[in-house]
């Protein structure tokens, strides 16, 4: 049987941008369906930003007991014995953490009064869909409808996933076993997340980049201090080289992935236990009757066309998070998914937010809110940087945050002191980017940062410093 | 040597032709791949419509105001050595891929105007203030970062108060350092009622001998036409009538001293609204639509009040569906709802079309008599004045009442005198006994 359940909103997928959209709409009393075909939580709670930041603390707890272990007593801490991974056990502790949080998406939407149905939706009309459920079909209709189907992995065709030699992110945060060696094809974030974690497990790494740096999203002085530690700690990285398949070759244990690839016009052939393909991922607009909606596409074709207030050209249809565009991230996709639910209940909002911040979970942690100094002066800014280096911060050598050679930049309008933009790499900065983007929001002057007592002894002085130094007047700095 | 020529790409379903509103490039300029060419406004929206690809402009075809055909060269793009007017002779029209425009991004009122004549709607978006020179920006949209561009220096809070007061942040002058704009600046400046602070006086000596030149286009353009639409088609009387409305006064006050948190402050309109619902039956020439083509009037049972608007962009006619099956409080709500959704931009089609009948009030701006104009295809339309205190002689004495002078419109082709007359007369009984609304 078929049942047809109204409703004045309907959310499509349960990311966190449709599922922030959904308690949100539910809250502001609108009847909202959110329609889900995997778990709650989206990728970035289930098989990204969490699960692989619980991979990554894990990482580092380990390195840091083989210090103990290895460097006579590092600290004056020693162990008797090298620290074991239990790699199966690693990801079982992930995997209750994963489901914790996918449990309390649950838990939040029924709190709020959404109606979760667990299923894949397809669409028929610009505001009809079939979802087909344990129980059968069910139609749904809608008044309105928000698009929060986000993205998928890149595969590259020559060498897809098998997940077994060949893996995507979702494969590498699942392994039963720690590879002793794996190549990771593409360097951007994802691929550095992971490579650095395995780096400190124990994996040697090697990293295929088809540009000529990695990480091309930071500027070059941010991404220095990486480059540094991943030279430091033994990972190869080939810039400039360009995959070109996969072989799987042996028997038995010693069955090995043979990596092929192009760099200054000569192939280059590694044989590792793993390959890890993080390429990019791609706006979900495929398969499930996007086509029928009536949406029109940006210029590009890839990604779904929204105005400012996320609405497609078709009214009451409206798209969020990494199926409208870039950036591709999580706290992007809740931000405008709690503006949409906002707008449908007839409140007057528009994304406008001076900065979405960028953060990269490696090792050492990379911030970027707002403009490089590059990117200001690109827009006709005359700008005052400054630098402060953890180094020269008390509270970073006692967590030996310095020894990765971080540092804060600030880049300011010269003629008026606003801030333009704030970046930071270092052991443990990405907690500091509150601050940062409550700055560019709030429009503030390297003054109001300057005056804002920071508590020693902590991290967030050596912003207080970088201020100090755009205005020329740093107190431990020369 | 040859330009690209680059076409108005297909806009929208049904759409064959737009309105050239604004020119975002000149000859000359070099335009990047997305980069704003030009405003031009349909029947449906205002698109602004993106390069392309990019280039140097050579020619644009079509002034403010000018209509152009989809599939019509809308620019075309300087491919070198050439000077554009040459290549303006050579061109030889290249197939092009059209560009999909960029949706703007205001919020929309209706994807189709109704047919309104009095108040016609048509897609808005005019900004609400002129805005001068906008305040340096922190960003614009970066792909790294993805910051979207806040255009004047504020808080997040600052901003949010400004959107939801309708006041774009650019017109306002900041007193925080670097210009930045506070609760403080927001306050005063909406207390000013969106004056920008800061222009020069005109001093009243000077002669003044400039003439402004002002293209009558958008939306005004539209109101322009149906307006015209409306009065040519339409032979009109007009009716005026005075009213007591000294007991309504009275039930009104008490209900507002009275009323729930939740339930709105009455004005005289739902009352008026309420009282027009109970008397159309027995007056149903007045409450349909005349479809000259056809040469058939159409009498609704549903009683669909049309409640002309002032916005910022223009008129609007927003419309209180089925006033027939509500009391006052649900009358004065939706009132409230559709007039506020029009001015902020938010209201839906529905919420725009379907009106038989349409009230225009002009609040405490209601003078004594209007003649207003119906709203086309309607046949009548009611406009209310403000009500005051007047001497009046009762019983042979001056006494004190409260009067409220109503005129009325009638489509005198299907609206006899003596029928229009009555409709007003009728609403006058039950205003002046406002029980009877009830009863």
């Amino acid at each position: 049987m078929t049942d047809t359940r109204k409703c004045k909103v309907l959310v499509v997928g349960a990311g966190p941008g449709g599922y922030v959209a959904a308690i949100r709409s539910a809250q502001l009393g609108l009847d909202t369906v959110i329609v889900e075909g995997d778990k709650a939580g989206g990728t970035c709670l289930i098989r990204g930003c969490i699960p692989s930041k619980a991979i990554i603390h894990a990482a580092e707890r380990f390195e840091s007991l083989r210090q103990h272990a290895n460097e006579g007593g590092h600290m004056g801490l020693s162990l008797a014995a090298e620290p074991q991974i239990d790699m199966a056990a690693l990801v079982d502790w992930k995997d209750a953490i994963v489901e914790r949080l996918n449990k309390g998406v649950e838990a939040l939407l029924k709190g709020a009064g959404a109606e979760l149905v667990k299923g894949w939706a397809t669409f028929t009309g610009p505001k009809k869909c079939t979802v087909e459920t344990t129980e059968g079909h069910l139609h749904i209709e809608a008044e309105n409808i928000i698009i929060a189907t986000g993205s998928s992995h890149i595969d590259l065709p020559f060498m897809p996933c098998d997940e077994e030699f060949v893996l995507s992110s979702t494969g590498a945060l699942d392994l039963q076993k720690l590879p002793k060696s794996a190549a990771i094809v593409g360097g951007g974030y994802i691929g550095l997340e992971l490579g650095c974690a395995l780096a400190k497990l124990g994996t040697d790494v090697t990293v295929v980049e088809g540009m000529d740096s990695i990480l091309g999203i930071m500027d070059k002085e941010i991404r220095r201090p990486l480059e540094i530690w991943l030279k430091k700690h033994k990972v190869a990285v080939h810039t400039n080289a360009l995959a070109r398949g996969t072989e799987i070759k042996g028997k038995g244990a010693s069955r090995k992935a043979h990596l092929t690839f192009e760099k200054d016009g000569e192939e280059q052939t590694i044989k590792v236990d793993k390959v890890l393909v993080t390429v990019g991922r791609s706006p979900n607009t495929k398969g499930w009757g996007l086509e029928n909606m009536g949406v029109r596409m940006d210029t590009g074709g890839r990604f779904i066309r929204i105005d400012r207030q996320s609405r497609t050209n078709v009214p009451g249809v409206y798209a969020i998070g990494d199926v409208a565009g870039e950036p591709m991230l999580a706290h992007k996709a809740s931000a405008q998914g709690e503006m949409v639910a906002e707008i449908i209940a007839g409140h007057n909002r528009s994304f406008d937010k001076v900065a979405i911040p960028a953060i990269v979970f490696t090792e050492p942690e990379i911030v970027s809110v707002g403009l490089s100094p590059d990117e200001a002066k690109d827009r006709g800014e005359e700008v005052i940087t400054g630098k402060f280096p953890l180094a020269a911060n008390g509270r970073a050598l006692t967590l030996e945050a310095e020894k990765t050679a971080g540092f804060i930049r600030v880049t300011a309008r010269e003629s008026d002191h606003v801030i333009l933009g704030i970046q930071a790499v270092g052991s443990h900065v990405a907690e500091l980017h509150g601050e940062f983007v409550l700055a560019l929001e709030m429009g503030a002057l390297l003054e109001d940062i300057a005056d804002t007592v920071h508590a020693h002894p902590t991290m967030t002085e050596a912003f207080h410093e970088g201020v100090l130094k755009t205005l020329g007047h740093a107190i431990h700095s020369a | 040597m040859t330009n690209r020529v680059f076409k108005l790409p297909d806009i929208g379903e049904g759409v064959v032709e737009g309105e050239v509103v604004e020119w975002h490039v000149a000859v000359g300029d070099s335009v990047s791949e997305d980069d704003a060419l030009v405003d031009v406004m349909t029947d449906k929206a205002t698109v602004t419509i993106p390069s392309p690809h990019d280039g140097t402009i050579a020619v644009l075809h079509g002034g403010v105001g000018d209509m152009v055909a989809v599939g019509a060269a809308l620019v075309e793009f300087d491919e070198g050595g050439d000077s554009p007017a040459d290549s303006a002779e050579e061109k030889q029209p290249e197939p092009e891929k059209t560009d999909e425009p960029e949706v703007d991004s205001e919020p929309k009122a209706p994807t189709t105007p109704p047919p309104a004549t009095t108040e016609p709607v048509a897609p808005p978006p005019v900004p609400a203030i002129s805005t001068p020179a906008p305040l340096p920006t922190v960003s614009t949209p970066n792909e790294s970062t993805g910051d979207s561009g806040g255009k004047a220096l504020a808080s997040p809070a600052v901003r949010r108060r400004a959107r939801e007061a309708g006041v774009d942040l650019a017109a306002v002058r900041g007193s925080g350092p670097a210009g930045r704009i506070r609760h403080a600046d927001l306050d005063a400046f909406i207390a000013a009622g969106g004056m920008v602070q800061g222009a020069p006086p005109v001093a009243y000596t000077t002669r003044r001998s400039d003439v402004e030149e002002i293209k009558v286009v958008g939306l005004r353009r539209k109101i322009a036409e149906a307006m015209t639409v409306s009065k040519r088609h339409i032979p009109h009387f007009s009716y005026f009538e005075e009213i007591d409305v000294t007991e309504l006064e009275e039930l009104r006050q008490l209900l507002n001293a009275t009323k729930s948190a939740e339930q709105p402050k009455l004005t005289y309109l739902p009352f008026i609204m309420l009282a027009l619902a109970k008397i159309m039956p027995n007056h149903p020439e007045c409450n349909g639509h005349y479809d000259e083509a056809n040469g058939i009037v159409r009498r609704y049972g549903a009683v669909n009040l049309g409640i002309a608007t002032q916005t910022d962009r223009g008129l609007f006619v927003p419309v209180v569906k089925h006033t027939e099956a509500m009391d006052v409080w649900q009358a004065a709500a939706e009132m409230q709802r559709v007039s506020g959704a029009a001015r902020e931009g938010t209201a839906s089609l529905d919420d725009l079309t379907g009106s038989t009948f349409t009230i225009t009030s002009l609040g405490r701006d209601g003078g004594l008599g209007a003649t207003p104009i119906i709203n086309h295809p309607e046949v009548a339309i009611l406009g209310v004045h403000k009500a005051r205190e007047m001497p009046v002689v009762r019983n042979g004495e001056v006494v004190v009442r409260r009067m409220m002078n109503v005129s009325s419109s009638f489509d005198h082709r299907i609206v006899d005198g003596a029928n229009g007359a009555a409709l007003v007369q009728a609403l006058k009984r039950l205003l002046e006994h406002p029980a009877l609304i009830f009863m």
